[in-house]
């Protein structure tokens, strides 16, 4: 049944890009464990609301960890201590009665803070901009079932394209490297019948990209996958850069 | 005419009167009384005779000639065409990029249009199409069980409850083949089986599997196919995107839409924008309910801004509640969450079969596993034989809501029924439920807390999605010249009802295949429009209208907040305005959300400034939009005298509980036209003629 706890937030406030930010501390009382963390976030918005202070700024849409928009860095985690969800299906069953919870945005180079929690991840799109697409245009396209594509590879690039560019692969690298999103697109359309003829130019033209943005080098930590919401396995990058180096070589 | 003579003839006696009564102060007194009421009587006849006029304008929707399967033919045939040099001379605004909204951009540009597309979130991938789980419909009969594309035309407009366009359904069920070929040479996977071919499964309301799906992920996957393609445009430059973008008007110059007025929700600047032509595909306006599974930036601002300038609202009454989402927990609940109707496949729904059993189970002295199969209820089973688990969800919702409200309910509100999966475990192993639903089971155990491999999901019905929306024509124009509405934002081919798997269908279907075709009529003829000053007296009036409007929020400076009046707001739509209505309650909420209005307008607090972000504000004139069309709502429901699909009037069923149509007084689609600010709307009709097919009482038992 319902049980509720007491905790205190330690949470990064900052006005603008260019401003100067720091930890604010706030105490919560009574947070219904069955509440959701980012509920817990509404509950202290309102309480600053009420106190006639500005709530605090976060990025969230969906609630069903889907839309890949909200983020938070929870207690040095992306998206919180528990595993394969994002912070919107974080509960706060997973905390205890008198805990303090620091609550971060993402921090990489490439993902610079426009307000409090909220990041530009614009980076993201434009890497996507760059070839990760298959260049057909509406309408003219084979029947569906033209080409039989083997179950396991619809599988594997199911996977691959579970990614819902949260950008907590990046910010979880030590580099800030964003190799694991890039990698979750090249090697869905690698897999994929529909992705072999542009496959050696999207690898090279997504991964420049990815350089030209500020994100960091691979130095195959894991942390990406590791933090993944979606579990977005590591193997993706091992093909990713099998996908680099032959397409350099044909070059 | 008679009658204004007299009331003219009765006002000269009054005024006779009143220069009569020189000294005595009573007489002065009744004459003021009854030159107020003369005065306020002779309002209404103004007003009367001017609705008539606008009553009387006949909605023309342009449906094409000739046979049912040619129609959409006979169009692309005979419509205008806009030559490439002249493409790139023209402008279009496309707001939201969701299914319908990327699909659209993506397709235009690649077209040669000159593409501005804006959406409210920081990336057009994050739109809440994202979040549609179970599949996408589409005739392609791959399965051999007998589906064609009349049969995929038929059962929409059957699950539509006979309130839906005939030429439009069909149209629909005509391209949505050509989706599918899409998204697969885009890359999307879908499932698949192990000979490479594409898989299916079946959804609520029909009886073959045509239903596509990349596990219960397909929303995200076809998103981010159209996103691709649109993502392809924008990197060549024929498409510029303002994400961080909130539409806050329309501009109409001489009777055509040629702009927009935009809120950088970054900077809180407010800008102008020019097109030749406007197309929005902002989605539905479910979170009316404030309580719903739409995203929590989900609006109907867009819808409303269009109603404002002239665009006719439709059916706003039909909204969908679904079946299965995870019951409401708590006072601090923020949303709901959908489990997908793809799991009533596999999925059997029951409550106890005796009140004893659910009142145990509610204080929790029973479990569900504990109850043997002759004390379950498998209601649907029970009352729908041919369809089963799989009826519409119009039908499922009230079907669970009867059980509840009967005292069978669980859960500890008593406001939740059993989704058992302990069958298809048990045939197919647990594995297989795995491979089908385990991101469902684990977003459920996730959030509460239990494991659905080993007792059963508790579920209830919520607000999903709004069938009505903006007036389109056949070529999805609205009544503005040059605005275009597409997927849900706008009402055209799911009547009273949506059935599962069809929102992914039209979201595609406009954006892909339909409007790309009709907009060109229309621009056809605006190849010599040269570009406009966003300089004009227009832009610059309907600027000056939202900073108006922006200023009026701020210096309210109350003392409730936006998400308290919201809620206020939501509980009396879901009380009165939900699954089930009648007369009584539609006129207090009516009431009701008058209040709500005045407490808004009065006593709202938005702190923080308006130049600047500021998500409390965009959450206030969200709210003040939302108002609004809760009433509308309200309004329509009430003026349907029927019950159809999604909207069911208790004063309105058959002995046994089902909907009952009334289609000699209700076959028309309700278009609400705006009247102006604190004016009472004026209601036209678009008459629905069936020519092919045959209505009748929708029968899902045998």
């Amino acid at each position: 049944m319902e049980k509720t706890i007491n905790i205190t937030l330690k949470v990064w406030r900052q006005a603008g890009p260019k401003e100067k930010g720091s930890f604010e501390t706030y105490a919560l009382k009574n947070i219904s464990t069955d509440s959701s963390f980012l509920e817990m976030m509404d509950i202290l918005n309102e309480q600053l609301i009420s106190e006639r202070k500005e709530p605090i700024v976060f990025d969230h849409d969906c609630r069903e960890g889907i839309c890949g928009m909200c983020s938070l860095y929870i207690n040095g985690h992306p998206h919180g201590p528990d595993g394969e969800i994002t912070t919107c299906q974080l509960h706060m069953r997973k905390f205890k009665d008198g805990e303090t919870i620091t609550v971060e945005p993402w921090r990489s180079a490439a993902f610079p803070v426009i307000k409090d929690l909220m990041v530009n991840r614009g980076a993201y799109d434009q890497i996507i901009q760059a070839g990760g697409f298959v260049s057909v245009n509406t309408g003219g396209v084979p029947d569906g079932n033209a080409i039989p594509i083997p179950k396991p590879k619809a599988d594997e690039a199911m996977d691959a394209a579970s990614c819902i560019g949260c950008g907590a692969c990046a910010a979880a690298c030590k580099n800030g490297s964003a190799m694991l999103f890039v990698a979750a697109k090249v090697s869905q359309l690698a897999l994929l019948p529909q992705g072999q003829v542009e496959r050696a130019a999207r690898a090279k033209a997504m991964v420049a990209k990815m350089d030209e943005l500020g994100f960091g080098n691979c130095t195959n930590t894991g942390a990406c996958a590791a933090e993944c919401p979606k579990n977005v396995s590591i193997s993706h990058i091992a093909r990713l850069n099998r996908e680099f180096l032959s397409a350099k070589f044909k070059d | 005419m008679a009658k204004k003579e007299n009331i003219v003839e009765t006002a000269k006696e009054i005024k006779d009167i009143i220069v009569d009564a020189v000294t005595d102060q009573e007489t002065v007194e009744a004459a003021k009384i009854i030159k107020d009421a003369t005065k306020e009587a002779l309002g209404k006849v103004v007003d009367t005779i001017q609705q008539a006029s606008v009553s009387s304008t006949r909605i023309d929707a342009k449906i094409p000639e000739g046979p049912l399967a040619q129609k959409w033919s006979n169009y692309k045939d005979h419509q205008k065409l806009v030559n490439p040099s002249n493409k790139r001379r023209l402008d279009i605004i496309v707001v939201g990029t969701g299914l319908a909204g990327a699909s659209a951009a993506a397709s235009l540009a690649e077209l040669g249009f000159n593409v501005l597309n804006f959406c409210i979130q920081d990336s057009p991938r994050r739109a809440h199409s994202i979040a549609a789980q179970g599949g996408i419909n589409a005739a392609k009969n791959y399965q051999n069980d007998g589906d064609s594309v009349y049969r995929l035309f038929y059962d929409t407009i059957k699950g539509g409850d006979y309130r839906a366009r005939e030429a439009n359904v069909y149209r629909l069920a005509e391209v949505s083949n050509n989706i599918i070929d899409q998204c697969v040479a885009q890359g999307v996977p879908f499932a698949r089986e192990y000979g490479g071919l594409l898989d299916n499964r079946s959804f609520g309301g029909a009886q073959v599997s045509r239903t596509f799906y990349a596990k219960g992920q397909t929303g995200q996957q076809l998103l981010l196919g159209a996103y691709s393609a649109l993502s392809r445009q924008i990197g060549k430059g024929a498409v510029k995107l303002f994400p961080r973008h909130e539409m806050l008007d329309v501009v109409v110059i001489d009777g055509r839409a040629r702009g927009i007025i935009a809120r950088n929700l970054t900077t809180g600047k407010i800008e102008r924008y020019f097109a030749h032509a406007v197309v929005v595909g902002s989605g539905g306006y479910g979170n009316t309910f404030f309580l719903s599974t739409n995203a929590m930036a989900s609006n109907g601002s867009a819808a409303m801004q269009m109603y404002r300038k002239g665009a006719y609202f439709a059916n706003p009454a039909y909204a969908q509640i679904h079946p299965t989402c995870i019951p409401v927990h708590g006072e601090f609940q923020s949303k709901l969450t959908l489990m997908s109707e793809s799991l009533r496949n596999d999925g059997r729904i029951w409550t106890p079969k005796k009140k004893e059993d659910a009142e145990a189970i509610r204080v929790g002295k029973l479990k569900p596993t504990d109850l043997k199969e002759e004390d379950r209820d498998y209601y649907l089973e029970r009352r729908y034989p041919a369809f089963g688990n799989l009826v519409p969800r119009d039908v499922a919702s009230r079907a669970a809501k009867e059980r509840c409200d009967a005292g069978y309910g669980v859960g500890t509100t008593g406001l939740a029924v059993y989704l058992d999966f302990s069958d298809a475990i048990n045939r197919l192993g647990e594995n297989v439920v795995r491979a089908r639903y385990g991101n469902l089971f684990q977003m459920y155990e996730k959030i509460v807390d239990e494991n659905p491999y080993k007792t059963p999901m508790m579920i209830y019905p919520a607000i999903h999605y709004t069938m009505g929306g903006i007036w389109v024509d056949y070529e999805l124009q609205t009544s503005v010249k040059g605005l275009f509405c597409i997927g849900e934002a706008n009402f055209s081919d799911h009547g009273a009802n949506r059935l599962g798997a069809s929102a992914l269908m039209q979201g595609l279907a406009d954006g892909y295949f339909v409007l790309p075709y009709t907009i060109q009529n229309y621009l056809a003829d605006q190849i010599q429009v040269p570009r406009m000053s966003t300089e004009l007296p227009e832009f610059a009036e309907a600027e000056k209208a939202v900073e108006d409007k922006v200023k009026k929020i701020m210096s309210i400076q109350g003392k409730c907040s936006v998400d308290s009046i919201h809620r206020e707001l939501g509980l009396i739509m879901w009380d009165f305005v939900g699954m089930g209505r009648n007369k009584a309650g539609l006129e207090k909420a009516l009431a009701k959300i008058k209040e709500v209005r005045k407490e808004f307008w009065s006593n709202v607090y938005v702190p923080g400034k308006a130049d600047g972000l500021n998500v409390e504000l965009e959450k206030a004139i969200r709210l003040a939009d939302f108002i609004e069309i809760g009433e509308l709502m309200a309004r329509d429901a009430l003026n349907r005298e029927e019950s159809c699909g999604g909207h069911f009037r208790e004063e309105y069923q058959t002995p046994d509980g089902e909907a009952l149509r009334n289609d000699d007084k209700f076959s028309y689609a309700a278009c609400w036209k705006y009247m102006g600010e604190g004016q009472e709307p004026c209601m036209l009709k678009e008459y629905l003629e069936y020519e092919f097919v045959k209505r009748q009482q929708r029968n899902y038992k045998a």
